[in-house]
């Protein structure tokens, strides 16, 4: 079947001609159009375009010319710019936004001949661990469609699920690459700060977003990750060191691999059919020769609060620039600027945005300034110090990615912590600025389990190569949900 | 820390937002709530501890030479304006 081919397996019989470009779109067009009511994961679906890239591919091929990903159908994230498209950021405010030009990494994914499907839903401005909070309404699981699929980028990782692409790129500021990955058993890498360009991707908190990439497997997340990261002079955060050949490294032997796991991740707030499901993935890393013991990360529950202060802070500057002026909703007959301001901004974000915005202005306000957002940045040095201590004595950090499987939907959205909570094991990960990536590691009660691998700043190859190395053993992520199948 | 309904007044004029008056109660709650949970930082012993801004510590912010490298295709990045005229942004009166 065309749908539960990877990535890699369909770049090779695009290669042998065995498949074109245009019947793999076809085909991933079709599966959008049947299971898209059910899952709401795309916000835009572009056929016409989609159809035409195709073609070009096909042409590329036929001469000989094109990389390993030409012709292979994608999705990205509404908040990667794509020039002549919409890019909403899942938010009314920029509802009637078409971007005037393209991300770095769309432009880098467009020239490796990846063919754009459409724009998968998100929470809105990336701020939710549900896919709850999108204008567009909310995405659901195709494990059980009555269940969240995590977020924000919870369209990409719903439509992954349920093979409506192979890949869509995703961005994770605290969790939202690797969250959704976990919830609906998909493969989900979060590069280092600084390895993939921001530019082009609307900003949600400055020194903690970076973009990824959500796949069926550890390779294919290899193939593209190759494409998206590297140097950017348009990113100011970007970090010039040079880009290794993550395919070529996915076969390095886990022998004597040093794997930590932190005995505070295994506390009362973790499932404990999750813990048993990373105990049998510690097992199979046992198995190829890993060396797995415990470290200690001893400031990990300051994590959330933490980032509860930064990324707000970062965020209600960020979101200053939505003032109804030069793009984007404006309200109806306003009487002056501030009205202009005041209700463009009210009407057009969202209740968890417009929360989030407020208390960044509330922690960045005179007199509470100290208190709250210089506290939170020395306990982010404390949790980046905690992560570097460890990686003295390992090269990987393992762990669940979330405390439970997926949740229903309305579960959580009562009260925000709870909600924030979801992200327990990812936020410190942005803290420090280090790479992680998510991989299914079983069911629970039917739903998808995900364990996380941790590295260190830098070391995206040895992520992949142990992810790898898992997959090969296990087969969990081969797995469709039920009802996605054909 | 618990948040009056004027707080949150004051704190949404801040911000530029415009927030309905029987929406103020449940946004007081859960900013409250919220509030409350980072105090938990309040704990932490970060006496000789330096503040991070970004995971890029002790790299230096990159500049670049001072010379025009852009074009400016004003038409196209203005086409997304709720109103302009004339290559100008159009907005109430501002000053009288």
């Amino acid at each position: 079947m065309l749908h539960t081919k990877s990535v890699a397996e369909m770049a090779r019989d695009l290669k042998a001609r065995k498949v074109s470009s245009e019947e793999l779109t076809r085909a991933f067009l079709e599966r959008i159009q049947r299971f898209n009511p059910r899952l709401n994961a795309f916000i835009t679906v572009l056929k016409e375009q989609a159809l035409q890239e195709a073609r070009s591919a096909d042409l590329e091929i036929a001469a000989g010319r094109g990389g390993p990903l030409t012709g292979v159908p994608m999705v990205h994230k509404d908040i990667f710019c794509t020039q002549g498209v919409k890019t909403s950021c899942g938010s009314k405010m920029l509802d009637n936004f078409v971007a005037p030009y393209d991300a770095t990494v769309v432009e880098r994914m467009k020239r490796a001949g990846m063919i754009l499907l459409g724009k998968a839903n998100m929470d809105e401005f990336a701020m939710g661990s549900s896919n709850e909070t999108s204008f567009y309404g909310p995405v659901k699981n195709p494990w059980d469609e009555t269940r969240v699929p995590g977020g924000s980028s919870g369209g990409s990782a719903a439509l992954v699920a349920a093979r409506l692409a192979p890949a869509a790129t995703a961005t994770d500021t605290g969790g939202s690459i690797r969250q959704p990955a976990a919830l609906t058993g998909t493969t989900g890498i979060k590069p280092t700060y600084g390895r993939v360009s921001r530019y082009g991707i609307v900003a949600f908190a400055s020194s903690l977003d970076q973009a990824g990439i959500i796949t069926y497997t550890a390779e294919d997340a290899a193939m593209i990750l190759r494409v998206m990261a590297g140097y950017d002079e348009r990113d100011s955060t970007s970090v010039d060191c040079p880009v290794p050949d993550y395919v070529a490294e996915l076969g390095r032997s886990m022998q004597g691999l040093r794997i930590g796991v932190p005995k505070e991740f295994f506390d009362k707030g973790l499932d404990p059919k999750v813990a048993e499901a990373v105990r049998a993935a510690i097992k199979v890393y046992e198995k190829l020769g890993a060396v797995v013991k415990d470290v200690s990360l001893p400031n990990f529950m300051l994590s959330v609060p933490t980032y509860y202060v930064v990324a707000p802070a970062e965020c209600s500057s960020n979101l200053a620039r939505f003032d109804g002026v030069r793009y984007g909703y404006r309200c109806k007959d306003p009487v002056d600027l501030t009205d202009l301001y005041m209700r463009s901004r009210g009407e057009g974000f969202g209740a968890e945005v417009k929360r989030r915005i407020m208390t960044g202005t509330y922690v960045l306000s005179a007199g509470y300034y100290d208190a709250y957002y210089l506290k939170a940045q020395k306990t982010r040095s404390l949790i980046r110090q905690d992560f570097i201590e460890a990686f003295k004595s390992v090269d990987l950090i393992l762990g669940p990615t979330t405390p439970t499987p997926a949740f229903k939907l309305g579960e959580k959205t009562d009260d925000p912590v709870t909600m924030y909570l979801n992200d327990i094991y990812a936020n410190g990960v942005n803290l420090a600025g280090l790479p992680g990536i998510s991989i299914p590691a079983g069911f629970v009660d039917g739903l998808p389990v995900g364990l996380q691998l941790i590295g260190n700043y830098f070391d995206e190859s040895r992520l992949l190569a142990a992810s790898h190395q898992y997959q090969k053993e296990t087969d969990w992520h081969t797995r469709l949900p039920k009802g996605y199948e054909a | 820390m618990s948040l009056t309904p004027d707080d949150v007044k004051s704190i949404a004029r801040l911000a530029r937002l415009a927030i309905a008056e029987q929406d103020i109660p449940a946004y007081a709650k859960n900013l409250s709530s919220i509030l409350e949970f980072v105090a938990q930082l309040d704990q932490a012993d970060t006496a000789q501890v330096q503040p991070m801004a970004h995971p890029l510590v002790g790299v230096p912010q990159r500049l670049r030479e001072d010379q025009v490298t852009e074009k400016v295709d004003r038409d196209r990045y203005q086409a997304n304006a709720p109103q302009a005229e004339a290559g100008l942004y159009l907005v109430p009166k501002v000053v009288e």
